[in-house]
């Protein structure tokens, strides 16, 4: 396998006026090519900021990326002139945002969305572009092509809107495409059809997906290895199956036990992490997960524990992790 | 309307009648908004049949989930039954009352005894009051407790009942999180002492480690005060742990209603198939070994919904029939309905 990203010692803060909030705060993590790579976690844990920070879209200010290096293809993403950088945005890597509504422009036409990124990338005339949209829209299961690209975005559902934009970000056959969220606004079965979609097309143009995404379920359907993020930083790491089998930090533990299961009778009781996530502008010298951890020693509080190998590629930042792996391989 | 079912014979011992316990119960509800174009002159040009002929009945005690993909009428139905929509035709009946036929004030009585929770605990609290007076005005319109002492006092013990300190009181809406504000508008809704609580997805606006704190609430709650819910949801797993029957919604009809467990391990109608396999499981293991019943199409506008069987365009099991014949719910098995002639 080649790696296709690289990002070491990621941190990308926000300077407000309540403070220093540390969004990401030291993540690495790399993605093959042709691999779905999944970054999990609850609102606010950094997940979204870490993903744009890759294409370098963090507003300044208040954020800045303040440390570490982003590799891709052997580029060093950091160091590139905004002019470079803007041809590996929508070119190398496309990207997919959460809110199909918000993220095209309302008042273009589809078809001058999705020529404009072409002409632009692929140094293609108006009449090839169009050619090539109504190609790219018909892959991605949008009837009447032709008459879409004379649409504008209001006229289309949000499942019709997303695959618009999963059209836009493959156009320019990227190597890498980031979706952040690109189904927690659209129904089940719509969601289903989108991922799909996006399954299959990614393993046949050969495309690396990182899929960023709070549901777990999605991960455990489509993703080859797992990021799961806590208040800035991984906390946990490996392939999907090794995660969900043997989850060996607490919060991943707790997350998978909290959540009701489709496949399963009622239970009495769900099994919740309790609290609340921590303020990102006022975190403590140690792990951050200690006020909600039911395993939390000592130790915990004074040294922030570093990410290290459980057991092959299975990694994990928790004090107390070959315990937590035992107990779970136990339980299983 | 074929599917206009409220007069058919309520036939077997789990649909039980007035008497066994029943708290509500709809019969053929619809809701029907009409689209309004003109400015001077305003001329109704088509309507929206939000909720076309529902019914079903919710016992004391039980928790009925109704679920559905976005515009399928199931937040309009939970709005009928409270009568903050007024329905177009039907019966909405709260112990024994056909409350769509009382006017504004004989209501009031009524209102007190069935509450709502909203989806979204940022639009739905106040953002100028004091989370205490945000509990207390409930109380304070009815004159229950008539005195200002009693009603704090009371609005200290539904914070606590809720899992929030009587310092949040003091606090305003800004200050907490979302489950805590979740926990604030569960507190206003218990204030009245109801019955009966129309949660209108009340968890899906809520972080995956929150969700099960506030499940675990609205569970403990309603065994420790003998509510009953109906619970408006899209996230079929939830409703899988919460609920004890199951209706499912699409285009302003229920197309299945059965136990939850029979509804889960036994699905019939093709879209209810389709909805439980587009949910993923949090297991790679089981997600591999798992068929995708994957539909094509999305639904259709209820504003011209398909003639006949409003699934029929996306339906696998589609036969001629299904174009022209609006398909009755039937009971298959005991307790288990299925709106379709195909299974």
């Amino acid at each position: 396998m080649v790696q296709l990203l690289r990002i070491e010692n990621l941190c990308t803060h926000f300077f407000t006026s309540a403070g220093v909030v540390k969004a990401v705060d030291g993540i690495s993590y790399d993605v093959e090519e042709g691999e779905t790579v999944a970054i999990v976690g609850e609102s606010g844990c950094g997940k979204s900021v870490s993903a744009l920070s890759i294409l370098r879209l963090i507003p300044n200010p208040p954020g800045r990326i303040v440390q570490g290096s982003i590799r891709f293809n052997g580029q060093d993403i950091l160091s590139l002139s905004d002019d470079e950088i803007r041809k590996v945005r929508g070119h190398k890597i496309g990207m997919i945002f959460q809110e199909p509504m918000t993220s095209l422009n309302p008042v273009l036409t589809i078809g001058l969305q999705l020529t404009e990124t072409m002409e632009l990338h692929l140094g293609l005339s108006r009449p090839e572009a169009g050619k090539r949209a109504v190609e790219y829209l018909r892959m991605v299961g949008i009837s009447e092509p032709e008459r879409r690209l004379r649409q504008y975005p209001h006229h289309l559902s949000g499942g019709m809107r997303q695959r618009v934009m999963i059209a836009m970000a493959l156009c320019c056959e990227p190597k890498l495409i980031i979706a952040d969220e690109p189904t927690t606004a659209l129904d089940v079965t719509i969601q289903a059809q989108i991922l799909e979609l996006m399954k299959n097309l990614s393993r046949r143009m050969r495309v690396a997906l990182i899929i960023i995404t709070h549901n777990l379920g999605v991960v455990a359907r489509y993703a080859d290895r797992v990021n799961v993020m806590y208040a800035g930083r991984i906390i946990e790491r490996g392939p999907a199956r090794e995660i969900y089998a043997r989850p060996s930090h607490p919060y991943t533990l707790g997350l998978l036990r909290s959540v009701p299961r489709l496949d399963r009778p009622r239970r009495e009781r769900l099994d919740p992490i309790e609290g609340q996530p921590p303020d990102l502008s006022r975190l403590a010298a140690g792990c951050a997960f200690i006020p909600r951890c039911r395993f939390a020693v000592e130790r915990c509080g004074a040294e922030y524990p570093p990410l290290e190998s459980v057991e092959g590629a299975h990694y994990a930042a928790c004090w107390k992790k070959d315990e937590l792996l035992r107990l779970s391989v136990r339980a299983s | 309307m074929a599917t206009d079912f409220s007069t058919r014979a309520r036939p077997s011992a789990s649909w039980k009648g007035e008497g066994d316990g029943v708290l509500l119960e709809v019969k053929g509800l619809k809701k029907h908004f009409p689209i309004v174009e003109g400015v001077l002159v305003q001329k109704a040009t088509a309507t929206v049949k939000a909720v076309d002929g529902v019914s079903f009945s919710i016992r004391k005690g039980e928790t009925l989930g109704l679920v559905g993909e976005s515009g399928c009428g199931k937040t309009t139905t939970g709005r009928c039954i409270l009568q903050l929509e007024r329905p177009t035709a039907g019966e909405v009946i709260f112990e024994g009352v056909d409350l769509s036929s009382l006017g504004h004030k004989e209501l009031r009585t009524w209102r007190r005894k069935m509450q709502v929770i909203f989806q979204d605990p940022y639009s739905s609290l106040n953002p100028r009051m004091k989370i205490g007076d945000i509990i207390e005005e409930p109380m304070y319109v009815y004159g229950l407790p008539p005195d200002a002492r009693g009603r704090r006092e009371r609005v200290r013990e539904l914070l606590s009942v809720c899992g929030l300190g009587a310092r949040m009181a003091d606090r305003y809406p800004h200050e907490m999180s979302g489950g805590q504000r979740q926990r604030v508008g569960i507190a206003r809704a218990l204030a009245m002492k109801p019955d009966f609580l129309v949660c209108d997805e009340p968890v899906s606006a809520l972080d995956v480690s929150i969700q099960a704190q506030i499940v675990n609430l609205l569970e403990d709650l309603r065994q420790e005060f003998g509510l009953t819910y109906l619970f408006i949801a899209h996230d079929l797993s939830v409703v899988r742990h919460l609920c004890h029957r199951v209706a499912v919604m699409y285009l302003g009809r229920i197309v299945e209603m059965a136990d939850c467990d029979a509804l889960y391990e036994n699905p019939r109608h093709p879209y209810t198939r389709a909805l439980l396999s587009a949910v993923p499981v949090p297991d790679p293991e089981v997600e591999h070994g798992r068929s995708l019943e994957v539909i094509a199409g999305e639904v259709p506008s209820p504003i011209n919904p398909p003639s006949g069987c409003v699934f029929h365009p996306r339906c696998p099991l589609a036969v001629d029939g299904c174009k022209t014949h609006i398909p009755a719910l039937r009971e298959i098995t005991l307790g288990h309905w299925v709106a379709c002639t195909e299974v």
